[in-house]
């Protein structure tokens, strides 16, 4: 009766595709209102669970307990990161944003500065920041199915690109968030199960969130960061529970990622949905209490598994290694290279001596092997990564189609296309996004992972400080926030160009600007299209009447209405 | 009171408790657990150092606790203000 990993694998994630594709049946899109920002009618709780799942992504699920696993302390950066962004969406962004109606960032930037410059700057950034993240997401996709199925990746990437096709197009943004409701369920469970059996495991403790700060199970008494600091030590690493990142790096990282999260395109678009204004500050609530619940266990994950790692593998006989790091080696995640020849596993941050390498990823993958679960476990957990990774991509493909279809087509060449047309528009507009996202997955560009900073250096430099001043001063005109978006834009991308591509071999701390990492840069570039925004604006004509008008009403909330009826 | 210097009014309280949660955010995130982060490890939360557990898990909590403290005020401010939405929809 008992079912191997593969088949248990192949029973959870097709039982989730055909949950997504029956809540797509259900809920597909009759109108570009509802295809866009599915009809404003999306109640805060499911909106929040569906923002969670569409901003948690391949990486949320599978890469960063990994990442914090051998950062320690400096993984918080992350953490802080992509969780505070949330606090800047509800207080700054959404409730304006809802009101304000509509179907797309560029619509605001538009609108509010009378430019088609700015419209035009604001539709070239969203839809580079979007493929830059659903390239990402596809390549996930891919790389679950080779792992888990032990299919090919080309074949993983064209079953997932059909899947999202599938709802995506038909179902716009109203089927977009009920799956991403029911991802969001599959996704949490797959990824907390392993968890909370790994802390009881290790601490007795069934919340991982308290375990990480418990005593060890062991009888030894001893605190498990404490424990996991000593080994960290003695095999010559720095302590777990210490920072290596100098202070205003560190500061400048975490407020770019936070920044750059609430300038992200499709996370601000999901407040659209909502009917109301004060539904789109609770659904902010909600969207972070759901993803706290992830992002809280994610260094409880990471602490697990490191002291779980450094304490069986480091100097242990090859022969008796446990079998869950024979198996990862099959798949070449763990690499181990027996340089000095004595049979043991030599673990060190010397990288002449070193002989273990291990990939981030396998942190979450290899969980339930590690605390020995059951096969289906396994499966869940192979489900729960692919929710992350379509949830993500759908909600950025949708971006890309509305800008596309909205933005480009109707706002700036053909003001009088039908409604007909323009849903049919956007529909060719998603699935030809879908064909060159699963494009990238396959042929994925080797700067997948430097381009991340990029899309959040840009969200940060251009959406973030344009969106705010737009909300908060009524005197930034529209000289004054192209200037500024261009100039942050410029700073930034140069400064990332610079250190990723032209000259990689000075990326580091003695060469950087203040010792300013490329990945922390967009906070400068906040402060940058910020500083000459206001000086351009202070020295040319104030905004018409008009605007000053919109300003004034955006900040109140009576009379949201359906976001189609709301004209500038 | 006029309309325009009930919503002025409406507009800086809003401010005002924007001010104050965003201090709060500030304190959290980069006070606490960056840089102030060295002196709250010196006090113990558990097995925790006090600094790193702000860094890893007291910020997500404060940032959740803070949103669903803004829901409540800015309710209450809407209603006070008479510009919430009870009828619109």
């Amino acid at each position: 009766m008992e079912m191997d990993v593969r088949g248990w694998t192949f029973v959870m994630v097709g039982l989730s595709f055909v949950i997504y594709i029956a809540v797509a049946l259900w809920s597909r899109a009759k109108s570009t209102g509802e295809f866009y920002v599915a009809g404003s009618s999306i109640p805060p709780v499911v909106n929040g669970m569906a923002t969670a799942a569409d901003w948690m992504s391949a990486a949320s699920f599978m890469s960063m307990a990994g990442a914090i696993s051998f950062m320690g302390r400096d993984g918080s950066v992350y953490l802080m990161g992509w969780t505070g962004g949330f606090v800047l969406l509800a207080l700054l962004l959404a409730p304006y944003l809802r009101k304000f109606g509509k179907y797309t960032v560029p619509d605001f930037i538009g609108d509010r500065y009378y430019s088609q410059t700015a419209r035009l700057v604001a539709v070239i950034c969203a839809i580079f920041i979007s493929f830059t993240y659903v390239a990402g997401q596809m390549r996930g996709v891919g790389i679950v199915f080779s792992r888990f199925l032990d299919v090919d990746i080309t074949v993983g990437v064209i079953v997932g690109m059909a899947i999202v096709f599938f709802y995506a197009v038909l179902g716009g943004m109203k089927g977009i968030t009920y799956t991403q409701v029911a991802q969001y369920v599959v996704l949490i469970t797959g990824y907390l199960i392993p968890v909370i059996f790994i802390s009881i495991m290790m601490t007795g403790n069934a919340i991982p969130q308290l375990g990480f700060g418990s005593t060890l199970n062991d009888g030894s008494g001893m605190y498990l960061l404490d424990k996991l600091d000593g080994l960290s030590r003695e095999l010559g690493f720095a302590a777990y529970s210490t920072g290596q990142i100098g202070m205003l790096d560190a500061v400048c990282i975490t407020v770019a990622l936070m920044v750059g999260t609430a300038g992200l395109p499709h996370v601000i678009v999901r407040f659209y949905t909502v009917p109301k204004v004060a539904a789109a500050r609770a659904s902010a609530g909600w969207a972070l209490l759901f993803i706290a619940l992830l992002y809280t266990s994610a260094p409880a994950v990471a602490a697990f598994v490191r002291t779980n790692l450094l304490s069986t593998i480091p100097n242990t006989q090859y022969q008796s290694a446990p079998a869950w790091f024979k198996n990862w080696e099959k798949t070449g995640l763990i690499k181990f290279e027996d340089k000095n020849g004595d049979g043991r596993i030599g673990y060190s941050p010397d990288k002449a001596t070193n002989e273990l390498t291990i990939d981030r990823d396998i942190m979450v993958l290899a969980n339930p092997e590690i605390a020995r679960l059951p096969n289906w476990v396994t499966g869940l957990v192979a489900a729960g990564a692919l929710a992350a990774a379509l949830s993500t991509a759908a909600g950025l493909l949708l971006v890309i189609s509305s800008t596309v279809a909205h933005d480009l087509l109707k706002m700036r060449f053909r003001p009088n296309i039908s409604e007909r047309s323009e849903l049919l528009v956007a529909r060719i507009a998603a699935g030809a996004a879908v064909c060159v996202a699963g494009y990238f997955g396959v042929h994925p560009p080797g700067f997948v992972a430097q381009v991340v900073a990029f899309a959040f250096g840009l969200a940060a430099s251009s959406f973030f400080p344009a969106i705010i001043m737009g909300i908060f001063s009524k005197r930034m005109n529209k000289y004054g926030a192209v200037s500024g978006m261009i100039a942050g834009i410029v700073f930034t991308i140069s400064y990332i160009v610079y250190f990723k591509f032209v000259h990689p071999e000075l990326n580091d701390q003695s060469h950087w600007l203040w010792g300013i990492s490329p990945e922390g840069i967009g906070a400068v570039g906040m402060l940058i299209n910020v500083a000459v925004a206001n000086i351009v604006s202070s020295l040319t004509p104030p905004p018409p009447e008009r605007i000053v008008h919109l300003v004034e009403r955006i900040r109140i909330p009576r009379h949201a209405g359906e976001a189609h009826e709301i004209s500038a | 009171m006029p309309e325009s210097k009930k919503r002025q009014q409406y507009w800086k309280a809003n401010l005002k408790y924007l001010t104050v949660l965003l201090s709060i955010w500030l304190f959290v995130s980069i006070g606490c657990s960056i840089v102030f982060a060295d002196f709250l490890d010196q006090f113990r939360l558990g097995g925790f150092k006090l600094g790193f557990w702000f860094a890893q898990q007291g910020s997500m909590y404060v940032f959740v606790i803070l949103i669903f403290v803004y829901v409540y005020l800015m309710n209450r401010l809407d209603r006070e203000y008479g510009v919430d939405e009870k009828e619109d929809v």
